[in-house]
């Protein structure tokens, strides 16, 4: 599978059809899925239908766009009428949606063959992929690790050549985080850039959809298809989409950088580190200022995130009480039904999170959390607006370690949130930011660089990571065998 | 009793008269059958949002306008939580700290809040369980707060009976407290008169009829005293009225008092509403003002009580093209007969027709009623049916005479009479000439000329 | 530790329900979080306003325009428990 960019190149060249591109992408499925557990479901009939109408346009001289033909996978976020979409939870089994996000409509819109359902923490709550309730993804540069989380499917099914691209979503580093473990591209766009209309909801003002691929290339041909104003979705922008292929190429000289101090202190890899002030480096012998800033509250980012996205979420998943779709447990009472249905539909961190984010919503605890948390959410805001006044981008690591192995963190749930210190911060203040991947540490586990950008300015982070990405990505030793 | 003064506040969650709900394109159309108006939305599914109705926030401020409220250029919404069934997300789109109307003035009663949320669907209980329709679930509400001002059941009942005339006439709501598109709950409590203090108070909820209104809250208020002489205390909790047995009852087990973590709802911005907008929405006149118009027009106070109570024959008074007593009778007695079998094709402005022809003479007051009862029921215009139906009546100068002269001729006896004194056989004479004529003589003519003819001059 | 007490109420608002075991593990977890998220109260938050809404609002209101709904076998068809019309509960006691 060549990077999403070199796909879309060769179909439109004639080089390759759709329905060989898939066929790679099955072929590699079956052989390697058994061992990475990317997918939670293959639509392989729906992909082949995809595929064909793709290839008749592409052989008449009428694609729909570059992602005509192009083979994508889907976090199993994304309600997708007519196939079973779980979230990651049991407490979504065998519910299958009435109708389509309007992300996963605009990939239709633009051709992309869909292969499959991604595995995620459930709920999209995690960093490792370990709180799905269908069993965890393995990493593909090492099995015996996660690929990150919560969009670990996502990853681990790009960086194994498995899809050319695949849609995730970011609340706290959802995105960023797992391709910086797997060593592929992943971007949260602004907050507002992409509907939201159709993603199963954890936390309403973080939450995010974003693109991976391989190349920066990829990641810009898939934002490009899916960003726009939705009138489902009224807290998406009405801003006019920017030609993001158009921005790849420009060069970066003159563009100033700002490395934030915060960002580089106790808890940081020293393997990390070096790749990622390497990577800086390079940016800066090609031409780019870059300076050292500071993001005095971004320290407090964690505390905040975690009042913030666990209130809205503990609100968001009410809705799951097995009246009207999902599990349903026996009971002859109301009240039994209700509390015997979640307890047994929702694995023990999405319980976690449901009860820290009803605390801290609840009477008399409103005001000292969550009111509180929302104002150091303002002044964590502040600092950005305050360091883009002088940089037109940010640069830091987008993970403080490299791929962990499975079963490290999972008893030790602050350990785990510790983990997002370097992406939650993004969330929280609602900026674009895409990972891109730098070099390897000593075990050989890939290294992200995180770019963080103004609002809006996805085409400044695209010419940055198009300048800072590497020439080629190796491939994982597992692809690489076969 | 005479002790105690009862303080009454009451709220009223009002259905809004919107094509669509709140946060979705579903039709708000009554007695569909269950869960056939329903979308992702209003279902509450996975990964749905609201989008908010621009028809439902004019008619917020169409309320807030009429009623003096300030209107509020940002106002926020917000998630009220708690379990029920017929609460699709587990939570309810509201607002709390900052509502879209805040003051105001009902019928003498200030108000505290006006603010939109949506309402929720409905439970029905059967024996082996409960049955969910969620077709109401979405349906935009605005909750109008009182002042805990009111001091009397019978207060609290003219508060309402107003407050629901107006929202009638702002097009707003339609008033059906029997469906359940008006609901009235009143915050209840008893204290010594001359007491700054509020005493404890009882929320007697979803009262849906007038009749119970007072009733209700008479029961209550004599129910709280009691327990207070008795030496106990008023519970704060929710009580509901049982129509039949008279009385108010505890609800069971709401459980302990909700928490409803309300915070902001993140899914929406706050509505932020420019000056220019609150300016644009036209708001109707109001039924005290009405009342001030019809009274000018020199309407029967007895018409105009008829005509109030009744918006669509308010409606058709409006438009027929000509005001005052005259017009408001025929409204009010012929138009109001045939109401319900009003032809599609009647126009009011058939009412300023009717009397144009009456009033040039082409027809008699009597062919009149008779030309506005078949406009009623046909849709045709006067003029159409008075020569389709030959309704004209005779005013022909020239014929009338041949006529008048004819019955002279050959009444000589009764001429005679006449001549003599019997002043009164002006209508014998009027009479046989309307034989002639048919009834089409035009009467006033007919009189005028009798009375020349045989020597009144 | 967040005293047992809390959690069972919190655990009933959230319509959760926990076994002895799982309570007291709770409530060593919620409150080494609680412990952590106190760092917050060290802050300097005067005069700021809370950022609850995260996006830039723009976006026109809907028109008042009728849009088609689900077809009802759609609608019930993921009900655990429904009777051609409604979906059904335990009976609810008011």
């Amino acid at each position: 599978m060549r990077p999403l960019g070199a796909a879309a190149d060769a179909l439109a060249a004639g080089e390759v059809t759709p329905q060989e591109l898939l066929d790679e992408s099955l072929t590699r499925i079956s052989e390697l899925d058994g061992r990475v557990h990317a997918f939670l479901r293959v639509t392989e009939r729906e992909a082949r239908a995809a595929a064909d109408a793709a290839g008749k346009r592409r052989a008449s001289g009428k694609p729909l766009g570059p992602l005509d033909g192009v083979p994508i996978g889907l976090k199993d976020i994304f309600c997708m009428e007519g196939v079973e979409t779980t979230a990651g939870s049991k407490i979504l089994q065998g519910y299958v949606p009435p109708y389509d996000a309007t992300v996963v409509r605009r990939l239709r819109e633009a051709g992309a063959v869909i292969v499959g359902k991604l595995n995620m923490d459930e709920f999209a709550m995690g960093s490792s992929t370990e709180n799905s309730a269908y069993g965890p993804t393995m990493n593909p540069w090492d099995l015996s690790r996660t690929p990150g989380g919560s969009s670990g499917g996502s990853a681990a099914a790009v960086a194994a050549r498995m899809v050319a691209g695949a849609l995730g979503t970011d609340t706290g580093g959802s995105i960023r985080q797992p391709a910086s473990l797997v060593g592929c591209v992943g971007m949260k766009p602004t907050y507002g850039r992409v509907s939201r209309y159709g993603v199963i909801a954890f936390a309403s003002s973080l939450d995010q959809v974003g693109p991976m691929a391989i190349d920066v290339r990829g990641v810009a041909l898939m934002l490009a298809a899916i960003a726009g104003q939705d009138p489902s979705d009224q807290t998406s922008s009405s801003r006019p989409v920017p030609d993001y292929a158009a921005a790849l190429d420009q060069p970066v000289k003159g563009l100033r950088v700002g490395v934030p101090r915060e960002y580089f202190g106790e808890g940081l890899e020293p393997g990390v580190e070096r790749e990622v002030r390497a990577a800086v480096g390079k940016l800066r012998e090609q031409g780019c200022v870059v300076s050292e800033i500071s993001l005095p509250n971004s320290p407090q980012a964690i505390a905040t995130y975690y009042i913030v996205a666990t209130a809205e979420a503990s609100s968001n998943l009410a809705r799951y009480d097995g009246v009207r779709y999902g599990r349903r447990a026996q009971a002859s009472q109301l009240l039994e039904m209700y509390e015997k249905t979640r307890a047994q539909g929702f694995g023990a961190e999405v319980k976690r999170r449901i009860m820290l984010g009803t605390y801290a919503l609840s009477a008399g605890y409103y005001d000292a959390y969550y009111l509180r948390a929302q104002k150091v959410r303002a002044l964590i805001r502040r600092d950005f607006e305050r360091a883009f006044a002088e940089v037109d981008a940010v640069a830091c690591p987008t993970s403080p370690t490299t791929a962990f192995k499975l079963g490290e963190k999972v008893n030790d749930p602050l350990a785990m949130y510790l983990d997002d210190v370097y992406t939650v911060p993004v969330n929280l203040a609602g900026l674009p930011a895409v990972s891109v991947p730098c070099g390897f540490d000593s075990k050989r586990l890939p290294v992200g660089l995180q770019l963080i950008g103004k609002p809006f300015d996805e085409p400044t982070l695209f010419r940055l990571a198009r300048a800072a990405e590497p020439r080629e990505q190796p491939l994982p030793p597992l692809v690489a065998r076969g | 009793m005479a002790e105690f003064e009862p303080v009454i506040g009451l709220e009223v969650h009002a259905q809004l008269l919107t094509r669509t709900k709140i946060f979705c394109g579903c039709s708000t159309a009554f007695g569909a059958p269950p869960n056939t108006q329903v979308c992702p939305v209003c279902l509450g599914l996975p990964g749905a949002l609201p989008a908010l109705n621009r028809g439902a926030v004019e008619m917020a401020v169409r309320a807030g306008k009429a009623f003096g409220c300030k209107v509020s250029t940002r106002s926020i919404w917000a998630r009220k939580n708690y379990f029920y069934p017929d609460l699709p997300k587990g939570y309810q789109i509201s607002q709390y700290e900052l509502p879209i109307c805040s003051g105001g003035t009902v019928g003498g009663v200030a108000l505290t809040r006006i603010h939109l949320e949506e309402d929720a669907g409905k439970n029905v209980h059967g024996e082996a369980g409960s049955f969910v329709d969620l077709n109401r679930s979405g349906v935009p509400l605005i909750e109008i707060v009182g002042e805990p001002q009111i001091r009397s059941a019978e207060q609290a009942s003219d508060y309402l009976k107003t407050l629901r005339l107006a929202l009638i006439y702002l097009g707003v709501n339609d008033g059906n407290l029997e469906e359940g598109s008006f609901r009235c709950d009143a915050n209840v409590s008893v204290r010594p008169r001359g007491a700054q203090k509020f005493g404890t108070r009882v929320e007697l909820k979803n009262i849906n009829s007038f009749r119970f209104v007072k009733q209700a809250i008479e029961f209550e208020i004599a129910r709280q005293i009691e327990v207070i002489e008795s030496g106990g205390r008023v519970v704060q909790e929710t009580r509901l009225f049982d129509n039949a047995a008279g009385v108010t009852r505890s609800m069971r087990s709401k459980e302990e008092a909700n928490d409803y973590r309300y915070f902001p709802e993140p899914d929406l911005p706050p509505l932020a509403l420019s000056q220019e907008f609150i300016d644009g929405v036209q708001v109707p006149p109001l039924p005290h003002e009405v009342a001030r118009q019809l009274a000018n027009d020199g309407v029967s106070p007895a018409d105009a009580r008829t005509l109030l109570e009744n918006l669509p024959l308010l409606r058709v008074y409006r438009e027929a093209g000509v005001s005052g007593a005259r017009a408001a009778q025929v409204v009010v007695n012929e138009v109001a007969r045939s109401l319900h079998e009003l032809h599609a094709g009647f126009r009011p402005a058939f009412i300023r027709d009717t009397f144009a022809l009456q009033d040039a003479g082409t027809i008699s007051s009597t062919a009149a009623k008779e030309v506005l009862g078949y406009a009623l029921r046909e849709g045709k215009p006067p003029s159409q049916i008075v020569s389709e139906r030959g309704l004209a009546q005779v005013s022909d100068e020239g014929a009338l005479e041949k006529v008048v002269d004819a019955i002279i001729a050959r009444s000589a006896d009764e001429a005679a009479k006449y001549r003599s004194g019997k002043k009164n056989l002006l209508g014998f004479f009027v009479g046989q000439a309307m034989k002639e004529l048919k009834g089409k003589g035009n009467p006033g003519a007919l009189n005028a000329l009798f009375r020349k003819k045989l020597g009144d001059d | 530790m967040l005293p047992k007490a809390q959690v069972r109420h919190v655990a009933r608002l959230a319509r959760l329900s926990f076994t002895p075991e799982e309570e007291e593990r709770l409530a060593a977890q919620l409150g080494s979080v609680l412990q952590y998220i106190e760092r917050l109260n060290a802050v300097d938050v005067a005069g700021v306003e809370p950022l609850s809404f995260a996006g830039e609002a723009g976006l026109p209101l809907r028109e008042d325009e009728p849009r088609p709904c689900l077809p009802r076998e759609k609608v019930l068809a993921q009900a655990p428990e429904q009777d051609g019309q409604s979906f059904a509960v335990p009976r609810i006691i008011e």
